[in-house]
């Protein structure tokens, strides 16, 4: 069963229909990307999958979850928030706008969610988040607060802290596109080694050369709908949709 | 380039003549005689000011001081607690709830405190129990003392303020950081005490260290139902010794005394909050 699986999302916000039914799977260890024009509903998609947005119709499972629900006596149950927030110490998050806690340092903002989701010990929550700050190559960085960093360092950071949870699956809603040109290379290296050692990840993101290089899949987005789907090779370099070859013919 | 070099030569010899500023003597002048006619007018009143210490220190006084800090206190207390609430209940997605913290801020908010105070004090006049039917019943004047009044007086029309200064703080806050929250498994109750809170301190500290303030000084309304706070404190003295100015000097004292106590303590929480 794939880690992920999503039948038939719909989404509306107001009378704006956003997802018009997104069917996908997602293997373990698989890196998929999701391409398309602003306004497709690409990070929409991915906030439902972390039940950020509640979903109109359609479903998602997350290794085998019902996203947002308790399944029981045959019915789903909608959840209550707390018991969503219990849901989602499974899928990690990383945000445009990186979303610090700028009231704690870099290695504080790590170890909140051991510390405080998962009730951890302080002292031994700690050793693992600056093996974490090192692996995003900040260890040096780790009393700094957000404010004293650089965008491409508060990414580094922020993914560290969704990594602290030993999450089964990584969300990156553009996780380069509110950075400096020159910082987003660092970003997408943290990234591409994060692919490598094996992390399921979904990749909202404009970096048509990271989803050639470092995506599985890439999934291309229209308009609430799913257009074109396959390896990067087919999608990017030899597409078969017209709304695809517009779209890859403005960003390449 | 001969030329340039005789410009340089001009330009060395030129001496530089700072802008005056004759007014700032002028007006300042004028600060201090107003100020120096203000201290004769003072040496020359009729006043007893060495009796003035004596009432600084008086132990009524010490009493009226004691009632004013408790009753500040309590009251800013108890309203940053209901204000935490009433804030919580006003972004609530209950409408009854929304509606209700709206009803409560127009109508704590609304009444003058010294208004509120009477209400309460004068509460027996309607309700001569104050009771739960088959659970318990008390005489309304046992209950109402005039610390009582004073406290719910002053108190609940705090809170309404106090619900305000909470709500634009927690507002305040970007959604992205709840967001980050959520999306590190926290609930609903960590985010606000791990989260948002701490963030909301820096917006809401600074009004509520006014509002304080304004709470010590509006403690002497209480001295109209007789509740023995500073002023009614020093009334209680000049009514014995007709030392009416003195009496409330020394009661001025203490309450500049306990502001600028209030000051500092709001000086340092804010830096503790303080951006990073």
């Amino acid at each position: 069963m794939a880690l992920v699986e999503a039948i038939g999302v719909r989404k509306s916000f107001g009378h704006t229909e956003v997802l018009k039914g997104i069917d996908m799977e997602v293997e373990r260890g698989e890196v998929v990307c999701l391409l398309g024009p602003s306004g497709a509903g690409k990070s929409t998609f991915l906030r439902c999958v972390n039940h950020l947005e509640t979903i109109d119709a359609g479903r998602i499972w997350v290794d085998g979850v019902p996203v947002g629900f308790r399944a029981s006596g045959g019915k789903l149950h909608e959840l209550r928030e707390r018991d969503a927030a219990h849901q989602r110490r499974d899928v990690g998050m990383v945000f445009q706008r990186f979303n610090l806690f700028p009231h704690r340092t870099a290695l504080e903002n790590i170890m909140e969610g051991p510390v405080q989701v998962l009730g951890r010990r302080k002292a031994e929550v700690g050793a693992e988040a600056l093996a974490l700050l090192e692996r995003v190559g900040l260890a040096e960085k780790a009393s700094a607060y957000p404010g004293q960093l650089s965008g491409g360092q508060q990414q580094r950071v922020a993914i560290a802290r969704a990594l602290a949870m030993k999450p089964k699956l990584m969300l990156f809603d553009e996780p380069t596109s509110a950075l400096d040109p020159e910082l987003v290379g660092e970003v997408l290296d943290v990234m591409t080694s994060l692919a490598r050692d094996g992390m399921t990840m979904i990749v909202v993101t404009h970096e048509i050369g990271f989803a050639r290089s470092v995506a599985d899949r890439v999934v291309f987005l229209v308009d609430g709908a799913v257009v074109e789907s396959g390896t990067p090779s087919d999608v990017l370099d030899d597409p078969q949709q017209p709304r695809t070859r517009q779209f890859l013919a403005k960003v390449l | 380039m001969a030329s340039d070099t005789r410009m340089n030569d001009v330009r060395e010899e030129l001496v530089v003549v700072p802008l005056r500023h004759p007014w700032r003597w002028v007006s300042g002048t004028v600060i201090v005689l107003l100020l120096a006619a203000l201290g004769w007018a003072m040496s020359e009143a009729q006043i007893q000011w060495e009796d003035v210490p004596g009432f600084f220190t008086h132990p009524v006084m010490f009493e009226g001081l004691l009632n004013t800090i408790v009753l500040a206190l309590a009251a800013q207390g108890g309203a940053i607690v209901l204000g935490v609430v009433v804030a919580l209940m006003r972004l609530s997605a209950n409408p009854v709830a929304r509606w209700f913290a709206v009803g409560y801020i127009w109508l704590f908010r609304g009444l003058p405190v010294l208004l509120q105070i009477l209400i309460w004090f004068n509460l027996a006049l309607v309700f001569q129990n104050i009771s739960i039917p088959g659970l318990f019943s008390v005489p309304t004047n046992l209950v109402m003392t005039t610390f009582v009044a004073a406290l719910l007086g002053l108190g609940l029309n705090e809170s309404a303020y106090m619900a305000e200064i909470v709500r634009a703080g927690l507002s305040s806050v970007d959604e992205g950081q709840t967001e980050a929250a959520k999306s590190i498994g926290m609930t609903p109750m960590t985010t606000l005490r791990r989260v948002v809170l701490p963030q909301a301190m820096r917006v809401i500290i600074p009004p509520t260290g006014n509002n304080f303030i304004n709470m010590i000084k509006g403690t002497s309304m209480a001295s109209v139902i007789a509740f023995t706070e500073l002023v009614h404190a020093a009334n209680n003295i000049s009514s014995r010794n007709l030392e009416i100015m003195e009496t409330l000097f020394a009661a001025a004292a203490w309450y500049l005394v306990m502001v600028s106590i209030a000051s500092i303590g709001q000086h340092y929480l804010e830096r503790a909050y303080g951006p990073r």
